[in-house]
């Protein structure tokens, strides 16, 4: 069993694949381990690559479409790299009474995105959540993984126009040259 | 480790604890921390270092102290003194007080004897706010682990099952059977291996509480579920908790290897024959996986979708072998009711809803957050008097338990007590424990279509009732807040409700249609409102049908 799954190699050199086989080693390379590979995958890379997916499936002994499956039926896994910033709106019951529509609202007034999409130039993502267990700081934000509490319109779309001028992946690059 | 070492840790704990004239607690669970509590904990220790008060004042994080509203919260001397609101600058203010005894500004000053505190009755919540929830000494020193090492050294597992059973205990996650019961069919169910799973899945939303025990007290969870192993025969045990609580995950994982380096988990535990491992599996963001044939397939690796009951995972359920699952706040539970009889817990509650309920407040209430109540108080006791009532001078209008599963309960019915069979007489459930109070400025149709808009989008798609059937209703929902359904369209949605809520496979959609039908029972004047007058009272929705004829 152990055998066959070393003759695989990841699909490229990149050392953070490193890091998924480890944890695929440490379940013993069992079927069932899926979901926690999945996550340390989406956690090193920032999201589920295609190449990722397959190279799961082979070592795992999974169907690839059942990986596939897996990875589009769970709402924490995304198969889009995310922007520079993200930005997650609590939709949870408490938030939604308090206003998490109208925050929604402002942020694709002022990015022009929807949820669940990112910006052009690569620089915020909008998702939203259903509830971060957050209700007694509702309506809640998450800014690049900071919890924003009771939130307001202002304090959002403020936060937005710093996100989108602040210097993209591309210009940092750019500069660096 | 055996007993004896375990009352030396508390003991020693316990006397160095005692060396400290002051002991100032500082609330680091995610409510708090969200608003930089752990900035005010450095804030405070360098401000007594800098005092040279080592030796008399000691700081402390500690778990959800409930009140999250006014956090970061901060108290002192057995809870005489509580701070509210405090930022890193309140530090040297803090320690004049508690040190000097000086009067601290009123702005964070917060008055301990209040309602919210004082008409709470702590059985889970027994040691959130209390101890460091990184230390297992500190759990060991307010009697942790003496439970399970009773139980292994002196209980037989149906001895361990009597004391459940006489308990009353019912399933804290929301459909309320009766915790002694499911153990008993575990323990007789016959098979080589068993599994003890707790779901830690708390995926309603506006509901906070599995939260804050994993994130205040983890230790009481794994020592519920490891006597919960010992009592049913099983030796491995899982926590499935949602990967969108990491700062719970991370005090899940410490605990486990502190219990680990401790013998308290893991083979031989206390020196006898039984051995419990338990391991942490992360769920990825889908409502469905609460339920418990769904989260069990997810433990297995694949799509989070239920099957058919039975075979009941009691008989059949992980991996096919007899399977107990309980939520986290049931094993929460289990230490105390071991520690003190199962009689003792029997004697707090209602004739059939024993002990107490962590609710989770929040929404249109003053003082949203963390409760924890006798099972039979009213839901306007609870709302007014420890939530202190709607601000801003606003009307209460429904109170929503049970998330998306539950029903709205309007003010006739403020005065019913709370238990599993009263709420459910209103048409609502218990649920897992979120409360959701709503004022006048909601729109309850709008609240309607809001929970099916969650239960279509989070339908596993696997049973057609469901899939379709929620966004029929859903549709139906959506058309009234536009203003542009018919007057048959609401006896279509009463039709839908009870074909769903009777031909859906699971209790996703079994439960589906219950906020919707509360609000027909309960507000049909804002379903008419809508409809025939193209008006919405709370002034949330924009039903434009009449101007748009007028146009036309």
């Amino acid at each position: 069993m152990v055998t066959t799954a070393k003759t695989i190699s990841p699909p490229s050199d990149d050392k953070r694949w490193k890091i998924v086989e480890g944890m695929m080693r440490r379940h013993g390379y069992e079927p069932y381990a899926l979901i926690e590979v999945l996550h340390t995958v989406q956690e090193t890379f920032g999201f589920l690559t295609d190449e990722g997916l397959r190279y799961v499936a082979v070592t795992l002994r999974v169907p690839y479409s059942k990986v596939y499956g897996v990875a589009t039926f769970y709402h924490f896994f995304s198969m889009k790299p995310p922007g520079k910033h993200t930005c997650v709106v609590c939709t949870g019951t408490a938030c939604y009474i308090k206003g998490a529509p109208v925050l929604l609202n402002a942020v694709k007034d002022v990015a022009g995105i929807n949820e669940g999409e990112t910006t052009l130039d690569g620089k915020l993502s909008l998702l939203t959540a259903r509830c971060l267990g957050s209700c007694g700081l509702a309506p809640a934000v998450v800014y690049d993984g900071q919890v924003g509490a009771k939130v307001t319109s202002e304090s959002i779309r403020r936060r937005v126009h710093e996100y989108l001028e602040s210097e993209s992946e591309a210009e940092v690059q750019e500069a660096g040259k | 480790m055996n007993q004896e070492d375990l009352a030396n840790i508390a003991s020693q704990t316990r006397e160095s604890d005692s060396h400290y004239d002051h002991v100032v607690k500082v609330c680091v669970a995610a409510g708090c921390l969200s608003a930089n509590s752990d900035q005010v904990k450095t804030q405070l220790e360098s401000e007594i270092k800098q005092r040279g008060l080592e030796t008399c004042c000691k700081v402390k994080g500690v778990g959800c102290m409930g009140l999250c509203a006014a956090g970061p919260l901060v108290s002192a001397d057995a809870n005489d003194r509580m701070f509210q609101n405090v930022s890193p600058a309140d530090a040297a203010a803090i320690i004049n007080c508690v040190v000097e005894n000086k009067p601290a500004p009123p702005a964070i000053v917060m008055d301990s004897k209040i309602d919210f505190f004082a008409r709470q009755e702590k059985i889970v919540l027994e040691n959130c706010g209390e101890i460091d929830p990184e230390r297992i000494e500190d759990y060991i020193a307010s009697d942790g682990y003496e439970a399970l090492f009773h139980v292994i050294t002196k209980l037989k597992p149906l001895g361990v099952i009597e004391q459940v059973t006489k308990s009353g205990l019912r399933g804290r996650g929301g459909a309320g059977f009766p915790t002694g019961l499911k153990w008993t069919t575990v323990f007789k169910a016959a098979g080589q291996r068993k599994y003890v799973i707790c779901n830690a899945d708390e995926g309603d939303p506006g509901a906070f509480m599995d939260r804050s025990v994993l994130e205040s007290d983890p230790h009481r969870v794994l020592e519920g579920m490891a006597i919960a192993g010992y009592a049913v025969g099983a030796d491995k045990g899982f926590i499935y908790c949602r990967a969108e609580y990491p700062l719970a995950v991370k005090r899940l994982r410490t605990a486990i290897r502190q219990a680990e380096n401790h013998g308290l988990l893991g083979m031989n535990i206390g020196d006898t024959h039984f051995d419990f491992k338990i391991e942490v599996r992360l769920g990825a963001g889908a409502f469905v996986c609460g339920e418990e044939t769904a989260l069990i397939a997810s433990i297995e690796g694949g799509r989070g979708t239920p099957r058919p009951r039975p075979p009941f995972p009691a008989q059949e359920g992980l991996w096919g072998a007899p399977t107990l699952i309980n939520n986290v706040e049931t094993f929460a539970n289990i230490p105390p009711i071991i520690r003190r009889g199962g009689e003792w817990f029997a004697s707090i509650g209602t004739e059939k809803s024993k002990g107490t309920k962590v609710f989770a407040l929040a929404g249109r209430v003053k003082n949203t957050g963390l409760i924890e109540v006798p099972m039979g108080m009213t839901l306007r006791e609870i709302i007014f008097k420890l939530g202190g009532g709607i601000p801003e001078g606003r009307r209460f209008k429904a109170v929503q338990s049970g998330g998306p599963s539950g029903g709205c309960v309007p003010e006739q019915y403020l005065d019913i007590p709370v238990d599993y069979d009263s709420l459910a007489s209103v048409g609502s459930i218990m649920g897992s424990g979120g409360m959701i109070v709503m004022d006048e400025s909601s729109c309850m149709v709008d609240v309607a279509r809001f929970f099916m808009e969650f239960c279509m989008s989070e339908s596993c798609g696997k049973c057609v009732p469901c899939r379709v059937g929620t966004t029929q209703m859903h549709g139906i929902l959506q058309r009234i807040t536009e203003g542009k359904s018919e007057e048959h369209d609401l006896e279509l949605l009463q039709r839908l409700t009870g074909m769903v809520r009777s031909a859906s496979l699971c209790g996703l959609g079994q439960t589906a249609p219950n906020p919707t039908l509360t609000t027909l029972r309960y507000f049909m004047d804002e379903y008419r409102a809508h409809i025939e007058e193209g008006r919405c009272p709370a002034g949330v929705c924009h039903p434009v049908k009449a101007e748009a004829e007028v146009i036309a």
